[in-house]
C-alpha cells in the first residue's frame, strides 16, 4: 500500500464532497439560466457560497469562485495592482518566498506593467522580517498598490503573522495566499482584516479545478477573464456548480473536524520527524514547528540528492515531494529554502513530507524501515 | 533470481522508447529517466529534433507511462555543459572538429548517468543506440549493429570496458523500420517521430552562427599553401576541413580547379585552402586510445578497418599502437579528414579501440 506524504500537493477527496459532487453532476441547468432548472442549480450554488463564507468567516458576496488558486492569486494581484496604478501606486510589496502563483504574476507586472517590486526577506525559521516590512511601507507610503504575503508557506509550513502585517499596512490593501492554511488553522477573513485571500478546494478534500478569491465587499478590481461577468463582474465563466458544491462540503468537513485532526496530524508529524532522526542522525528540520501548519515538514538530508531520494522512496511505495520543478520537469533549487538561507546543495538535499489525518503510524513505520538505506544509496550516487 | 534493475535513458524519441519496452520484456526492472541537458530548456519547436525540449521530455514521460514504468527527469545540465558543450567550443577554438554525441556517450550517458544509477543500486543503463554487445572471456565487447544505416558503434567506441559492461542496447539486432513498426504496435505514439540529426544544444541548426556568437567572428585571411592571401573569412571556426562552397575567394586558381579547406589555424586566424589532391590523407595519428578489450601489443602491425567519421565507410588499414598514439596507415587515401574526430578501429564488426585524431598526413 502506498504511504502518501504529499497532502500539500493534493489530498484525497472527503466522502461528503464526493457525494455532493456526484449528486450535483446529475443535475441539469446552468446556474445563470433564468428558468427553474437554472434557478435550482443557482440555489445549490448560493447555499455552497454561504457555507464557504461561514467556513472562512466572510460575507457570502465576498466569495468569488475561480478555477484554481493560481487564478485567484493572479486575479487579486493584477486586479489590485491595476486599481492602484490608476492612482499612480505601482509598488508591490511581497516576500522572497511566495508560491510561484504569487511570485510570477508579480514578476509579470514588473516586466510588463511597470510595477516596482519590494521583496521582504525571511529568516532561517521562515518568518517575514516585520521590521523590514515596516520600513518599506514607510518608505513607499503613498505609492503601494498592494502587499501580498502568504498566510503559510507551502514548503516549510511556517505561519506568518498576517494580523500584524495588516496593522503595518494601514490603508494599503493586503492579499494573502491561504491555500495551505484554509481548513487547517484558525482563520477569520473578517477578524484578520485582509483585503483579499486565496483558498482552494483540492487542498481540503474538495475536487480539483475549483478555488476562490475572498475579496472585500464593495471593492471592484479589474478582471483578468472577460465574458459573462458571472462573479460580481470580476470573474467570468460558467459557474462550476458541482465543483463549488463539493468545495463547500469539503470546507465544512475540514472546519468541523479541524481541532481533532490538528492534534492527530501533529502527533503523526512528530512521530515522522523522530523516526527519521532515529535512522539518519544528521538530518535537520527547516523552518520551525511552533508556528506552523500541522502537516508540513521540510527535512534536509545532508549530502544526498532529493531526486535520488524521491526515486528510491517511490520505489518503496512512499510518496513525498522535492519542491518545485520547471515546465520541463527539471528539479530546481527551492527559492523558498534559498530565501531562508540554505545553500543550493542543501536545498537539493531536502524533502517535503506533508501529512493528513488519513495517514497512519504504519505508513510512518514503513518510511522508518527504509529511510537509512535510501539515504545511504542516495549519498553513494551523489558527487557534491 | 532477483531481477536486475536498470535505468532506461529516454530521450523522447522512438528508439529509446522501444529499447525501454524491450528491457521490460526481457525481465529487467526498468526505471525511465529523461536527461535534462540544457539549463535553459527550449520551448516547443517543430521541424528539427533535439534532446532538450519540453516536448521531448513530455514524449519520454508519455512513452514511460504507456510502457508502464516509473519515470523521472534527471538534471544533467551542468555535467553536459562541462563535459560536452565546453569541449565542443574548446575543440573548435583549437581548429578541430569535435563530435559532441560521442562526448555525450562518454561523459554523460555512460559516466554521469551510469555512475548515478549504480550509486542508487541499479545494475546498468539501457539506451536506444544501434550497437551490439557480446560476452567474451575478456568481458563485454562492442560490435556494429545489424542495420548498417543506423549503426552507432562509432560514437560508442569511446566507452571503456567497464562502461560497456554497464550498457544494454536492446536495438542492436533491429533495423530502424522494424523499430518504428514495433513502436506502433506497442501503442507508442512516438512511432513516427522524426530522427534527430542536428546537434541538440544548437536548436536552430545553425552551427556556424552558434559558434560565431560564442567564439566571435573576427575576419581573417584565406590563404594557399604558400601563405598567399586568396580571400577573407568571417570567423575561422565556422569552416570545416574539405569544405568547398562558400569560400568566396577573390583570387582564382591558375588551373581553374576548385579549392577546398585544408586546415584551420586558430592562432593566426587563417584558413588554408588547396586542391582536392592535397586533401588526401594516408596516415592518421590519434590519442589517447580507449580499448574495447585488452590493448594490442606495442608496435605490432595489425590489420583492420578504420572509420573516421560518423556514418563513414570502413577503410581497410594497417594499424599499430606505439604506446602513446594509435597510428593508422590507410590502404587508400581518405579525403578531407578533420582532426578532433574519432579514429575507430574495427576487426570485422568488432570495435577494437578508439582515439581522437590529432594529426593527419
Amino acid at each position: 500500500m502506498l504511504a502518501y506524504f504529499d497532502h500539500a500537493a493534493t489530498t484525497p477527496m472527503v466522502e461528503p464532497a464526493i457525494t455532493a459532487l456526484n449528486n450535483q453532476l446529475k443535475k441539469l441547468g446552468n446556474a445563470s439560466s433564468l428558468h427553474s432548472a437554472g434557478r435550482s442549480v443557482r440555489k445549490d450554488l448560493e447555499q455552497a457560497r454561504e457555507e464557504i463564507a461561514v467556513a472562512i468567516d466572510c460575507a457570502p458576496s465576498e466569495v468569488i469562485f475561480t478555477a484554481s488558486g493560481t487564478e485567484a492569486n493572479n486575479l487579486a494581484i493584477k486586479g489590485l495592482f491595476w486599481k492602484g496604478a490608476k492612482d499612480n501606486k505601482k509598488v508591490i510589496i511581497t516576500s522572497t518566498f511566495e508560491h510561484h502563483a504569487v511570485m510570477d504574476p508579480v514578476g509579470w507586472l514588473a516586466e510588463h506593467e511597470g510595477a516596482q517590486v519590494v521583496a521582504i526577506n525571511v529568516d532561517r525559521k521562515g518568518f517575514i522580517d516585520l521590521t523590514e516590512l515596516t520600513e518599506s511601507v514607510e518608505k513607499h507610503k503613498n505609492n503601494i498598490a498592494l502587499i501580498s504575503i502568504m498566510h503559510s508557506n507551502n514548503e516549510v509550513g511556517t505561519i506568518e503573522d498576517i494580523a500584524q502585517i495588516v496593522k503595518i499596512a494601514g490603508n494599503t490593501p493586503v492579499h494573502t495566499d491561504c491555500v495551505q492554511s484554509f481548513g487547517k488553522v484558525d482563520f477569520s477573513f473578517k477578524n484578520l482584516g485582509v483585503t483579499a485571500a486565496t483558498i482552494s478546494a483540492h487542498k481540503v478534500g474538495g475536487p480539483l479545478g475549483v478555488a476562490a478569491l475572498i475579496l472585500k465587499r464593495g471593492l471592484d478590481i479589474e478582471p483578468i477573464l472577460h465574458g459573462g461577468g458571472q462573479e460580481r463582474d470580476i470573474r467570468s465563466g460558467t459557474f462550476n456548480a458541482p465543483g463549488i458544491v463539493a468545495f463547500a462540503a469539503a470546507a465544512k468537513d475540514a472546519v468541523t473536524n479541524k481541532i481533532e485532526r490538528d492534534i492527530k496530524i501533529r502527533q503523526l508529524k512528530e512521530e515522522l520527524i523522530n523516526i527519521i532522526k532515529k535512522n539518519v542522525s544528521d538530518i535537520w528540520v527547516n523552518g520551525n514547528q511552533d508556528k506552523s501548519l500541522p502537516g508540513i515538514v521540510s527535512i534536509t538530508f545532508p549530502k544526498t540528492d532529493s531526486e535520488g531520494l524521491l526515486l528510491l522512496l517511490d520505489a518503496e511505495g512512499i510518496a513525498c515531494s522535492t519542491g518545485s520543478a520547471c515546465s520541463a520537469g527539471v528539479q530546481r533549487p527551492s527559492h523558498v529554502l534559498l530565501a531562508m538561507g540554505l545553500t543550493e546543495d542543501e536545498t537539493t538535499s531536502t524533502l517535503r513530507f506533508s501529512l493528513s489525518y488519513t495517514n497512519t503510524v504504519n505508513e510512518i513505520a514503513k518510511l522508518g524501515a527504509v529511510i537509512s538505506t535510501v539515504v545511504a544509496k542516495s549519498r553513494n550516487a551523489v558527487v557534491k | 533470481m532477483k531481477k536486475l534493475k536498470v535505468i532506461a535513458a529516454m530521450s523522447g524519441g522512438v528508439d529509446s522508447a522501444v529499447a525501454a519496452a524491450r528491457a521490460v520484456d526481457a525481465g529487467y526492472e526498468v526505471v525511465g529517466v529523461h536527461l535534462a541537458l540544457s539549463s535553459n530548456p527550449q520551448k516547443y519547436r517543430s521541424g528539427a529534433r533535439g534532446c532538450c525540449t519540453i516536448e521531448d521530455s513530455h514524449d519520454a514521460r508519455r512513452a514511460a507511462d504507456v510502457i508502464g514504468i516509473p519515470f523521472y527527469i534527471w538534471d544533467m545540465a551542468d555535467e553536459f555543459h562541462k563535459g560536452v558543450v565546453e569541449n565542443f567550443l574548446s575543440e573548435y577554438q583549437a581548429g578541430r572538429t569535435p563530435n559532441p554525441c560521442l562526448r555525450c556517450n562518454e561523459k554523460i550517458k555512460f559516466e554521469a548517468v551510469l555512475d548515478r544509477a549504480k550509486g542508487l543500486g541499479f545494475d546498468g543503463v539501457v539506451t536506444g543506440h544501434y550497437a551490439i554487445t557480446k560476452d567474451s572471456p575478456a568481458g563485454k565487447t562492442l560490435h556494429r549493429a545489424a542495420d548498417p544505416e543506423k549503426d552507432q558503434s562509432y560514437v560508442l567506441a569511446v566507452l571503456r570496458t567497464d562502461q560497456i559492461a554497464g550498457a544494454i542496447f536492446p536495438l542492436g539486432n533491429t533495423v530502424k523500420t522494424d523499430t518504428r513498426k514495433e513502436a506502433k504496435e506497442r501503442g507508442l505514439f512516438v512511432a513516427n517521430k522524426p530522427d534527430s540529426h542536428d546537434i541538440c544544444f544548437v536548436p536552430s541548426g545553425d552551427n556556424a552562427g552558434w559558434l560565431r556568437e560564442r567564439l566571435g567572428s573576427e575576419s581573417g585571411d584565406i590563404v594557399d599553401g604558400d601563405g598567399k592571401k586568396l580571400g577573407e573569412h568571417k570567423g575561422a571556426y565556422t569552416y570545416t576541413i574539405g569544405q568547398r562552397r562558400g569560400l568566396n575567394l577573390t583570387v582564382p586558381d591558375k588551373t581553374g580547379e576548385p579549392r577546398y579547406v585544408l586546415k584551420i589555424e586558430p592562432k593566426s586566424n587563417t584558413v588554408v585552402v588547396g586542391t582536392h589532391e592535397e586533401l588526401a590523407i594516408n596516415s592518421i595519428l590519434a590519442a589517447p586510445p580507449t580499448w574495447c578489450g585488452s590493448a594490442p601489443e606495442i608496435n605490432k602491425e595489425l590489420r583492420g578497418f578504420a572509420q573516421v567519421r560518423a556514418h563513414g565507410a570502413p577503410l581497410a588499414t594497417s594499424y599499430k599502437f606505439d604506446g602513446t598514439n594509435l597510428i593508422a596507415n590507410l590502404d587508400q587515401p581518405v579525403f578531407g579528414l578533420a582532426t578532433g574526430q574519432a579514429l575507430v578501429i574495427y576487426d570485422g564488426d568488432r570495435v577494437v579501440g578508439s582515439a581522437t585524431i590529432n594529426e593527419t598526413i
